[in-house]
């Protein structure tokens, strides 16, 4: 998990958001905000006290994605005038031009998406699996074997690092899509999430389909599956941005600029143009819109499993 | 099932587990124990590994540089942690008002959130560029003469504490407008019904429903501070001379850079020590002020 993907000791996961066999999508983490709230109607004033805070709050958060789409529309000469203009003028839309034919940009978004789309459907498979034996089968050493899977997650990344890094020269990974994908196939995380989703499915219709004579393979690819995708959707969109955000496992095991992922390679580009901010604000703007798209996309989603896991970029 | 055998049992667990079974063994459970014997070696990757013993852990203890490291990552946590939750907080109030059109906000505020470190590093030190950044010249218009930020030693760690309290004011939002609609309204009707001004009923019943979210935030916050490291590696590199060197950039830098891979090792395993022992205090310590309805 180069992520740095950190879950709580049960207990206290449990006590935030609800009780262990809960179903993922009924656990309380659905976040509305301006609530039905009985009584209490503040005044007029305070109310425009709590926009204009919020509004103002707003800018703070807004004000450095506009700064960076601002910057990278800018010609040269216009970077370092004062007083700094937030509009470009003139408008300078060939820095993507330069960035994209200077730089291969292009291939650090497809490196990206390949390492990204592949470690979520690896996980996703793996942890669905993993689940489904947690959850419905009965073996001996089951309980013992699911604490290991919860112990990894308070493993950190750092720890497995130098070894991982050795694993990968010795195997000939270093350099691969391998080297980046293979640490990211398992996902203790997802095992967790989605026993806890398995758990809450009714068990008459597998009963059904046992007495009919289905594999347990079946149950779990006609039933099972198609029941949990919320929680498959929830977890999916984790993995997606853990791996499209992750940085430390990409910049170990990637050196040659063919197999760079966007963050590595954007880092890899500033430490080019120190100066050219245009440039590296306008590679910075490429690489954001996929995940800003997934964000708009799937935005209650996105905040559940963020919420949900205590990831963080 | 109910007739199977044990044997056909385990066969079908071995067939649903091992496909994450078999990565978690060798890709995390494995690196881990290995892990742990290469922080007894002295070793470059290059040449055959030499035996140590505990002679890596010795070294740190003196290691004045790790020392320093210790110490920029203490630095880092204190201001962040801070900086993080009562801003976080103050968001998760005013976005929990019986108000219209608050969802907006919620978009905004998380923005930041799920754009990576890369972009979000490279914003701020433009943001933050001392000559030629909007925020020095801002200054300049009420008259003060902005600090160095990110080319100054003493400025550099600030910078680097802004940029990821800013990050991740949406992430501790989010958590604690949950936690803040978990409480039930009929506390705070019974409250004002016997009296109770808007001051004692957040310090009587806000705050105290709050701790389990509020213990969530800050345990899962001071794990990922004490790991810092992507924003620091794209805004300073650890410098300007070395203020802003962190534990994890350290362990990177000696694993990597200067061929000392037990020592890496053994760095981080001191650092798994601390937050494991960190969290554990906490857990510990949550009976003291988390209350749980």
């Amino acid at each position: 998990m180069p992520s740095g993907v950190q879950v709580l000791p049960l207990s206290s996961a449990e006590r935030v958001f609800g009780e262990l066999g809960q179903p993922i999508e009924r656990v309380p983490v659905q976040v509305t905000v301006g609530l039905r709230r009985r009584g209490f109607r503040r005044p007029a004033f305070s109310r425009a006290l709590i926009y204009g805070a919020l509004l103002a709050g707003s800018v703070i958060m807004l004000f450095p994605f506009l700064w960076m789409l601002g910057t990278s529309l800018k010609v040269d000469r216009e970077l370092f005038v004062t007083p700094p203009q937030l509009l470009p003028a003139p408008f300078a839309p060939e820095n993507y031009r330069i960035v994209l034919d200077t730089f291969p940009i292009g291939r650090f978004l497809l490196n990206s998406v390949v390492v990204a789309v592949a470690s979520t459907a690896l996980q996703l498979t793996t942890s669905a699996m993993a689940a489904y034996a947690f959850a419905r089968l009965r073996f001996r050493g089951r309980d013992a074997l699911f604490l290991v899977y919860l112990a990894t997650l308070m493993i950190p990344f750092q720890v497995t690092i130098v070894p991982l890094f050795v694993e990968m020269r010795v195997l000939g990974f270093v350099n691969t899509y391998p080297g980046l994908i293979l640490p990211t196939v398992a996902s203790a995380f997802g095992t967790f999430l989605l026993r806890q989703a398995f758990l809450s499915l009714p068990h008459e219709l597998e009963e059904a389909a046992f007495i009919d004579g289905a594999s347990h393979w079946t149950v779990f690819s006609r039933i099972v599956i198609p029941l949990s995708r919320p929680a498959l959707a929830t977890f999916g969109i984790f993995a997606f941005m853990a791996s499209w955000n992750s940085f430390l496992w990409p910049l170990v095991v990637v050196s040659s600029q063919d197999l760079m992922t966007l963050p590595v390679g954007l880092a890899n580009l500033h430490g080019r143009y120190t100066t050219a901010w245009n440039l590296v604000m306008a590679g910075a703007t490429i690489s954001v819109i996929p995940i800003l798209a997934v964000y708009m996309a799937a935005q209650k989603q996105v905040i559940r499993s963020v919420a949900l896991s205590g990831i963080k970029g | 099932m109910v007739g199977q055998s044990a044997g056909r049992r385990a066969l079908t667990a071995t067939a649903f587990l091992a496909p994450s079974l078999t990565p978690l063994l060798l890709f995390t459970l494995g690196p881990m124990a290995a892990s742990l014997v290469i922080s007894l070696l002295r070793w470059d990757l290059l040449r055959p590994p030499q035996w140590k013993g505990l002679g890596n852990y010795a070294v740190l203890v003196a290691d004045p540089d790790f020392h320093a490291a210790v110490g920029h990552t203490v630095f880092f946590i204190l201001g962040y942690l801070p900086l993080a939750f009562i801003g976080g907080l103050a968001i998760a109030l005013a976005l929990n008002q019986k108000l219209g059109g608050l969802s907006i906000f919620r978009t905004i505020y998380f923005l930041p959130v799920v754009t990576s470190w890369v972009v979000v590093a490279f914003m701020w030190k433009w943001l933050l560029n001392p000559s030629s950044g909007i925020v020095n010249y801002a200054l300049t218009l009420v008259g003060i003469h902005g600090p160095g930020w990110w080319t100054d030693p003493a400025w550099s760690m600030p910078s680097v504490i802004l940029a990821s309290a800013w990050k991740d004011l949406g992430f501790v939002m989010v958590i604690l407008l949950a936690g803040l609609q978990a409480i039930p309204d009929d506390y705070y009707e019974a409250a004002a019904v016997d009296g109770a001004g808007r001051w004692a009923r957040f310090w009587h019943i806000t705050l105290p429903l709050l701790s389990p979210a509020s213990f969530f935030v800050v345990v899962i916050s001071l794990i990922n501070s004490f790991q810092v490291f992507d924003q620091i590696w794209v805004m300073t590199g650890g410098g300007p001379v070395d203020s802003t060197s962190v534990i994890v950039l350290q362990i990177v830098q000696n694993a990597f850079s200067y061929g000392r891979v037990g020592y890496a090792s053994a760095m981080s395993w001191v650092l798994f020590a601390a937050i494991l022992v960190i969290t554990l205090v906490q857990l510990q310590l949550q009976r003291r002020w988390v209350t749980y309805a």
